[in-house]
Parts: C-alpha cells; sequence; structure tokens
C-alpha cells in the first residue's frame, strides 16, 4: 500500500469518527434525561408521590410565599393568596387564576421555580397545572390548584420559601416537542 | 516504506504563482504554516484591543467609555476571538510549519485540504467580528454562550453560530492533517517514540480536537435550531434544559482548554533542552503523562458548574478527577525541571520564554487545583480570581510558549537572526506587565470582585488601575514583537542552519531559511 492510500484510510477513519462524535453531541440529549430521570434530579413536570404516613410536625410553621409570571404572552397570572402559612408535612391546597386577555387561542406552559433552591428537594406536589400544558380560549378565565406539602426534613432555620412560575407560550411548533420531552424528563 | 513524493508538489515547482494568488492557492505547508501564524497574530491584536478597552472601562469605577451592552459584547467577544481567533490557530500554524520538518515528511498528508482549513477561518472571522454590525450587536452572553441568553439575542448569535462551525470544520480539517501525517510520513527509523514531543503533543491535541470539536457543533447546532426552528433542546418554557446546554458545552469546553495548551507542552520540551544542552529528562513519562492529561480532561468537565445544581457524590467525583490533573502536569514540570538540572544554560529569548512559561504556568495550574475544591469554587465562581486563573494559563501558559517558540524557529523560517536584545525587551516587558495586570486580579476575586461587570465598588478601585495599567503595558509591548519579526524577515545577521548549539531535531539540519520543498527524499534516521 502507498503512502497516499494508507492516508485516504486514516482520512476515512477519522472523518467517520467526527461524524460519530457529531451524532454522540445529540446523543447527549436522552442521556442526559435518562439520568435526570433516574436520579431524579429534574422532574419538574411529575407528580411526586406521597409516602405512607407523612408526620405533620404542628410545633413548627413555614410562610409559604406565592408568586406568578408571565413571559412573553397576554395573560393575566396570579395567585389567589399572596402567601400561605402551613405545618411541615401538612397537605395544602393553593390555587392560581390565570385569564387569557387576547382574542386567540394560546397554548402556555407554567415552569416552577423555588427559593431558597434547596426547597426543590423538600417541596413535594401531588397535582399542578404545571405538569401539563394549558390551552386558553379566547378571554377564558381559569383557576387552577396547586397541592403540595413541605416535607418537615426542611431545615429549621428555612422560615419563608417562595414558589415561583413562569408561564411561557408554546407555538404550534413547539407543542409536539413539549410532549416528547415532557414524557422524557 | 514507500518513496515519499508528492507529485503536485513537484508538478508546482514548475510555474510557482505569485504574489496573492501564491497565497490563495498555495498547497505547500510552509506559506500555510506562515498564512496561521499571521492569521492569528491579526486576531490576537484585534482580541488585544477588546481587551484595553474592556481595561479602559474599569481603570476608574462607574461607567465611562463604553455602555454595559457594549461591555458585554466585548467581554464575549473577547474571548472567541483570543480562543478560536489567536491561540488555536497559532498551534496550527507551528504544526503546518514544524511537524513535516521535524519528522521528515516533504509535506502534510493532504495538501490541498491543508489550504482548505486555512482559508476557512478568514471568512469566519468576519462573520465573528462582523456581529458587531448585526441589529443588536456582538453576543453579549459571555464566551461560553450560555442559554437563556444565547437562545433571546440578536442575529449576532446567529453569525456567531455559522462562524463557530466554520472555525470548528478547519480545526476539524486541520487536525486530521496532522494525525495522518504524523502516523504516515514519518521519515524510516522514525519510530513513535522517537519523535519530538512536539509532533507528540501535536498528535495527542489532534485526536482530541476530532473528539470533541464535533460536540461542539452539536451543541451549536441545537442552539441554533431553539433559536430559529422550534426546537427546545435547551427552552425550559418548552420542556428543555438550560443546564444541559453547560455539560455538552464543557464536555467540549475542557478538553478545548488541553487543546490549547498541549502544543504549548512541546514547544516548552523543545527549547528547554537546546538551551540547557541535555536531552529531555525523562521522554517517555512526557509522552505518557501528555497522553493521561488527555484522558483526563475529558471526564472534569463539570467542575465548571459546581454551582449549577449538581448532587454532592457529583462535585465530589469532578473535584477529585480535577485534581488528578496536577499530577501528569506536574510529571511535566518536574521533568523540565530536571533537564535544566546542571545544564549548561544559556538565556536566548526563547529560553526565557520557556522559564517565564514553567514559571508562571505552575502558578496558575496552582491556582487552578484551588478552584477545583468546591467550596472554594463555590466562593470564586465568576470572579476575577478564576480570570486571574485562566488568563495565566492561557497567556503566560499557552501565548508565552507561542512566543518562545515563534524566536526558536524564526531564525530557520527567515534564515537572520531576530534582534536578541530586542527580543529580551520583549520578554522583560511581557513579564513584567502581565503580572501587573492579572496578579492583583487574584487578590480583586477573593475579595468578591465578579466577572464581565462594567462597574465596580470603590473598595476595588487601586486594584483595578493597576490591573489597567499593566493591560496597555501589555498590549503595547506585543508591538515590540511585531517590530521584532518585521526586521527578523526584512533582513539581519545571518543564521546558520543548525542555529542554536543544543538543537538536535530534524528541521536544525535543513539549511536556514528552510528551502520551499524540504526532505523529497527522507532522511535517514539513525
Amino acid at each position: 500500500m502507498n503512502v497516499t492510500e494508507a492516508n485516504s484510510v486514516v482520512l476515512r477513519k477519522l472523518l467517520i469518527f467526527t461524524v460519530i462524535m457529531f451524532g454522540f453531541g445529540f446523543a447527549l440529549v436522552p442521556f442526559y434525561e435518562k439520568i435526570c430521570e433516574v436520579t431524579g434530579l429534574n422532574n419538574l413536570l411529575q407528580a411526586d408521590t406521597l409516602a405512607e404516613n407523612t408526620q405533620v410536625d404542628t410545633a413548627r410553621w413555614v410562610t409559604v410565599e406565592l408568586d406568578a409570571n408571565t413571559r412573553g404572552l397576554p395573560w393575566q397570572f396570579k395567585p389567589l393568596q399572596s402567601s400561605v402559612r402551613v405545618h411541615p408535612g401538612e397537605l395544602t391546597q393553593v390555587v392560581y387564576e390565570v385569564r387569557n386577555n387576547s382574542d386567540r387561542e394560546i397554548n402556555g406552559q407554567a415552569i416552577p421555580s423555588y427559593s431558597p433552591q434547596l426547597l426543590g428537594k423538600h417541596l413535594k406536589k401531588l397535582e399542578c397545572f404545571c405538569f401539563s400544558k394549558q390551552v386558553l380560549k379566547p378571554r377564558e378565565v381559569r383557576q387552577m390548584p396547586v397541592q403540595f406539602l413541605i416535607e418537615p426534613g426542611l431545615p429549621t432555620d428555612i422560615n419563608t420559601v417562595t414558589i415561583s412560575y413562569t408561564f411561557f407560550e408554546l407555538g404550534n411548533d413547539n407543542t409536539a416537542s413539549l410532549d416528547i420531552n415532557a414524557d422524557q424528563i | 516504506m514507500a518513496a515519499v513524493h508528492d507529485h503536485d508538489i513537484a508538478h508546482a515547482h514548475d510555474h510557482h504563482p505569485t504574489g496573492l494568488m501564491r497565497w490563495l492557492t498555495s498547497t505547500n505547508h510552509k506559506d500555510i504554516g506562515t498564512m496561521y501564524l499571521w492569521f492569528s497574530f491579526i486576531m490576537f491584536l484585534t482580541g488585544g484591543v477588546m481587551a484595553l478597552t474592556i481595561r479602559a472601562e474599569l481603570f476608574q469605577p462607574g461607567i465611562q467609555i463604553v455602555n454595559p451592552e457594549f461591555f458585554n459584547q466585548l467581554t464575549t467577544l473577547h474571548g472567541l476571538v483570543m480562543i478560536f481567533g489567536a491561540i488555536m490557530p497559532a498551534f496550527v500554524g507551528f504544526a503546518n510549519w514544524q511537524v513535516p520538518m521535524m519528522i521528515g515528511a516533504p509535506d502534510m498528508a493532504f495538501a490541498r485540504m491543508n489550504n482548505w482549513s486555512f482559508w476557512l477561518l478568514p471568512p469566519a472571522a468576519l462573520l465573528l467580528l462582523g456581529s458587531f454590525f448585526a441589529p443588536g450587536g456582538a453576543p453579549a452572553g459571555g464566551w461560553t454562550i450560555y442559554p437563556p441568553l444565547s437562545v433571546q439575542m440578536g442575529m449576532g448569535m446567529d453569525m456567531t453560530i455559522f462562524a463557530i462551525h466554520i472555525m470548528g470544520a478547519s480545526s476539524i480539517m486541520g487536525s486530521i492533517n496532522i494525525i495522518t501525517t504524523i502516523l504516515n510520513m514519518r521519515a524510516p527509523g522514525m519510530t513513535l517514540m522517537k519523535m519530538p514531543l512536539f509532533v507528540w503533543t501535536w498528535l495527542i491535541t489532534a485526536y482530541l480536537l476530532v473528539l470533541v470539536m464535533p460536540v461542539l457543533a452539536g451543541a451549536v447546532t441545537m442552539l441554533l435550531t431553539d433559536r430559529n426552528f422550534g426546537t427546545n433542546f435547551f427552552n425550559a418554557a418548552g420542556g428543555g434544559d438550560p443546564v444541559m446546554f453547560q455539560h455538552i458545552f464543557w464536555f467540549f469546553g475542557h478538553p478545548e482548554v488541553y487543546i490549547m495548551i498541549l502544543p504549548a507542552f512541546g514547544i516548552v520540551s523543545e527549547i528547554i533542552p537546546t538551551f540547557a544542552r541535555k536531552p529531555l529528562f525523562g521522554y517517555s513519562s512526557m509522552v505518557y503523562a501528555t497522553a493521561s492529561i488527555a484522558i483526563l480532561s475529558c471526564i472534569v468537565w463539570a467542575h465548571h458548574m459546581f454551582t449549577a445544581g449538581m448532587p454532592v457524590t457529583g462535585q465530589l467525583f469532578f473535584m477529585y478527577a480535577t485534581m488528578l490533573i496536577a499530577v501528569p502536569t506536574g510529571v511535566k514540570v518536574f521533568n523540565w525541571t530536571a533537564t535544566m538540572w546542571r545544564g549548561s544554560m544559556t538565556f536566548e529569548t526563547p529560553m526565557l520564554f520557556a522559564i517565564g512559561f514553567i514559571f508562571l504556568f505552575t502558578l496558575g495550574g496552582f491556582s487552578g487545583v484551588v478552584c477545583a475544591i468546591v467550596p472554594i469554587d463555590i466562593q470564586v465562581q465568576d470572579t476575577y480570581y478564576v480570570i486571574a486563573h485562566f488568563h495565566y494559563v492561557l497567556v503566560s501558559g499557552a501565548l508565552f510558549a507561542i512566543f518562545g517558540g515563534a524566536y526558536y524557529w524564526l531564525p530557520k523560517w527567515t534564515g537572520h537572526m531576530y534582534d536578541e536584545t530586542l527580543g529580551k525587551w520583549h520578554f522583560w516587558l511581557s513579564m513584567f506587565f502581565f503580572n501587573l495586570t492579572f496578579f492583583v486580579q487574584h487578590f480583586l476575586g477573593l475579595a468578591g470582585m465578579p466577572r464581565r461587570i462594567p462597574d465596580y465598588a470603590l473598595q476595588f478601585a487601586d486594584f483595578n488601575m493597576i490591573s489597567s495599567i499593566g493591560a496597555f503595558g501589555f498590549g503595547l509591548s506585543q508591538l515590540l514583537f511585531l517590530y521584532v519579526v518585521l526586521k527578523c524577515i526584512r533582513g539581519g545577521a545571518k543564521a546558520s542552519a543548525e542555529v542554536w548549539e543544543g538543537g538536535k531535531t530534524l528541521e536544525w539540519t535543513l539549511p536556514s531559511p528552510a528551502p520551499y520543498h524540504s526532505f523529497e527524499t527522507p532522511p535517514v534516521i539513525r
């Protein structure tokens, strides 16, 4: 085999390797989602299951502040109560209200955010409007519950926490991919 | 081994294009190496002007010179231009010039592709710099182009994404060329373990490049489709995850920092033995250390993300893996020092830069180990401590090695000796002003000054003023380098074939300047 042929062989191998690595970059996406699912790192869109008998710690009060935002869509979004006081371990329900101020049907998806970050570990949500996309007809008003409890394991120096939701608009293109991703997350 | 004879080149002998066409159509590794080096120097000055504008703004507290939006564009583009425009092409330039000469090959394996990999770079640079003039300006979310900012920005971001695609393609083509040249075109008798260390480090670097550059291409492609085609890889609203971008980006990004330092190790490993007049201490351990660094570099990426949210187990793994890299790096520093031990050392400019490299790179390595410690990293994340750390490894590391290599091989490339006095001035000015600029930034970072912000609290004023003075001194000193190089090209004392007394690699057997076509008959390696 002369040098030119030998070179072409190496070239071909390296090009194939490059293409594989390009694919590997994309393969990292399902891989990452799987890891998050297995380790439970990123289950924002899934309901938690409740342990059989949760102790209610009646000696402690935690103030839960509720926050609501919209981003780039003509909706009015607010909690019906700005904060609630709960005992750790106590199942609580709060209600958010959302109103479509426009004359078109809009798909929205709410993404939660917690403060302090640590709350994410100790907050169990049994029901939430953020688990699925919300479709609001023109001028529709909807009241949506969130059912949650804060585990007694929340460090005792934390007395006030914030649960915040932000609604993003989903275009029609995005809807399909949301469903796929929501299943995987 | 078959006769190493490239017919294209023999053909080019007959009618040799001149002027612009010579450079546009050149397939000669020396021409292409020269173009890479000039391109990277122009990019270095461009990125340098951005850095000086940043430092001018930070000279005093408050907003004086540029508005915050433009400041953010400058920090972003400074990083991208220096990494993809200056440091990486400079090393590819060295590889083009030196790899064929050091292994006794007549040219690179794929001469036409070599021409392509260079000529992709200027359009990419134009796209990148042109983003300043796009509506909304250049990307301003930092060189790491994290979403959500990079998903929201104007079309300057799309231009940057395309520029990264093109530069990535150029790097991959260059790497394939280098790997093939090294694997297939060595002179008879030049076994892998007889190769000069510069060739070894480039072989490993080129493998790293084909490993991670396509992953970056994938990441920016996902950004592009998120921005323009309604996908939701990183868009939280659509069920994507911005943190995932950080993982994919740093899977590329961490090997990338070794891509920028391994060839520097190679250059220093050539310079030190020459001026110590001793063979390199621990050659095979150098090779294995380089390979271990490259392998380890692929499993430490998340140490850039300790504050992005990660289980403690993950943090511990990435912390220990990162610290492990200090071991092979320590082996290298030890070997360089041991090479100098009891050598008959002389201190010409290349040697000064190499010793400056060892000293300051090690310092940057130590602050890197400090940053690897999770609790400390959480404290110094995104502060000037990190800025100081990576400028110690990239400026006094990669860049000093590039300067050292340039002085070391300039006589071989031009046939003239450079002006030694001015070269030494260049080194000492760079050394002084570099430390003036960046050493104080450790203190700023430890005191809590955040990076990428155009204004700062009054308590940081003094150190910032010192740093800015240093930066302007450093920037102006580099014009001296330009002058020395131009002077060396135009004339000077005639360089001998050997140039340096202690040079033992193959390029020193060629006359100076190295003939346009070298080693058309392979040399005999004893």
